[in-house]
């Protein structure tokens, strides 16, 4: 058992293996990925009323000091002297070839001081990459210990409120800090509407039970979280984007401001730019499988003749719309909505429709 | 003479009804319960000739997709094709109408090798 032994826990495990959680690795933690409710149902209560997940592998980072603003414009495609305070933004790290490092949500809490939320596998190196880049600058970057839950799903605000917290003038995509050590925004990544709590480690288990018991409130595990975002046309780091994907490719350029889409004071402004202007070879779409076989990452893709046409990268059966769905990066003349290609699976090839993104109607906004 | 049938199972956790020299397979309750929810079962085409160990079946779930293998060598002779519309049979009746495929059986010696039972249960305790 060499392999469980060098992975990270979570703070609260006792906590999911009293709830019946089975664990797998993922990113380096043993993490829950199903409970004895089953991915299934686990999906539909979360759209149905509630689902808390517990999401302590992503890690915070708070940025503060004057420069705080200045070093967040430099290492992201962002205005953060602009941003309101109290808001969330989803962002990226780019790299010089504006290629993804990392996709991030930064909530600005006050004037000098941010807080980044990174994805598990890539917190090391966006530490380090935002590091390097804040030298000779006034700022300070902390790693927050913190446990960290999500909360989603159409009752979700009305539970945070019956556990003390009141959400009530908490806007899609912003946060803020209701009590010493906490931090609380109105986001996830679910399509639901929803909440992402950071609580101080003695505090977290009676507040995670506490939500637990609602009847309203199931557990949900990674398995169901990566079905909620796929059918949500959310982008999973490591399957959806990487070092080798642009803003564009990936159809995020939404979440880069008009103004800095010709140019910035960030890393990879040049070569975004250039992307833009010549437009992206490849783009990323939504995928329906015409039968009721899953086609899953790493099925290659051709066109109509045959010829290769791009690849999946994250596909499944999405529980609520009780169909596969896929997405992948095909070239741009092919990336229209109801463009027939056809996926590899096992040898055989499954017909796929390109269709819109996302698979449900999101009752949470962009983000 | 009455159909007496006998109930074999393989380390890959598939069950084996033998009845008047035909196969039914299926996957076991133990492997329902570790594959979840399954949302699509990928059957054979009556007639194939399969030898022991090849990937057969893909049963699929929400998460992941896996394999599972023909017990024996022989011909494919039936397919449940109740599970095109309903793979979640599977999971609610594993051992019964969960029944994925029909052989028959081409050497009964390969039958030897198997568990019975009460060895299953034993390995998966």
């Amino acid at each position: 058992m060499t392999e469980s032994n060098s992975l990270k826990q979570l703070p609260l495990k006792d906590l999911h293996e009293r709830a019946g959680a089975k664990f797998a690795p993922f990113a380096g933690w043993d993490m829950p990925v199903s409970y004895p409710l089953g991915v299934l149902k686990e999906h539909l209560y979360c759209r149905s009323h509630a689902g808390l997940f517990d999401i302590s592998h992503m890690r915070l980072f708070e940025v503060s000091g004057t420069d705080a603003a200045r070093l967040i414009s430099t290492v992201c495609p962002v205005e953060a002297a602009e941003q309101a305070i109290g808001t969330s933004k989803y962002t990226f790290l780019l790299n010089e070839k504006a290629g993804v490092i990392d996709d991030l949500i930064v909530t600005r809490l006050a004037e000098a001081r941010f807080v980044v939320v990174a994805n598990a596998a890539r917190a090391a190196v966006d530490e380090t990459w935002i590091r390097d880049h804040a030298a000779g600058l006034d700022v300070v970057m902390e790693a927050l210990d913190r446990v960290f839950l999500a909360l989603q799903g159409p009752d979700a605000a009305a539970i945070m409120d019956d556990a003390g917290i009141d959400v009530s003038g908490l806007s899609f995509m912003s946060g803020f800090e209701p009590r010493p050590g906490w931090f609380v925004t109105r986001s996830g990544y679910t399509g639901e509407d929803g909440f992402e709590i950071a609580l101080p480690l003695d505090r977290a288990g009676a507040f995670a039970e506490n939500l637990a018991r609602d009847e309203r409130v199931e557990w949900i595990g990674l398995a169901a979280r990566d079905s909620l975002r796929l059918e949500a046309g959310l982008c999973l780091y490591g399957n959806d984007l990487g070092e080798e994907t642009d803003p564009v490719s990936a159809g995020l350029i939404w979440a880069i401001p008009e103004g800095l889409r010709e140019g910035g004071p960030f890393i990879g402004a040049q070569r975004l730019a250039e992307i833009i202007a010549a437009g992206a070879a490849q783009k990323r779409v939504g995928l329906r499988a015409e039968g009721r076989q899953p086609v899953r990452a790493g099925a290659e893709l051709t066109d109509a003749d045959g010829n290769p046409a791009g690849r999946v990268t994250s596909g499944g059966f999405g529980p609520s719309v009780e169909h596969p769905v896929a997405m992948g990066y095909v070239p741009a003349e092919l990336a229209k909505p109801d463009t027939q290609l056809f996926a590899d699976v096992r040898g055989k090839p499954v017909s796929m429709r390109v269709v819109k993104l996302p698979f449900i109607v999101k009752r949470s906004q962009k983000g | 003479m009455s159909a007496v049938s006998t109930t074999y199972y393989t380390e890959d956790h598939e069950w084996i009804r033998v009845e008047n020299g035909i196969a039914t397979v299926g996957i076991t309750e133990h492997a329902q319960e570790q594959l979840g929810d399954l949302v699509f079962v990928d059957l054979p085409s009556p007639g194939a000739t399969v030898s022991k160990g090849d990937a057969l079946v893909v049963v699929e779930s929400v998460k992941a997709a896996s394999d599972v293998y023909a017990p024996v060598d022989g011909e494919v002779k039936s397919v449940n094709e109740a599970l095109s519309s309903e793979p979640g049979l599977v999971n609610s009746s594993a051992e019964g109408g969960g029944w994925l495929w029909t052989m028959s059986i081409a050497d009964d010696s390969q039958l030897d090798g198997l568990m019975d039972a009460d060895a299953y249960q034993k390995s998966i305790a």
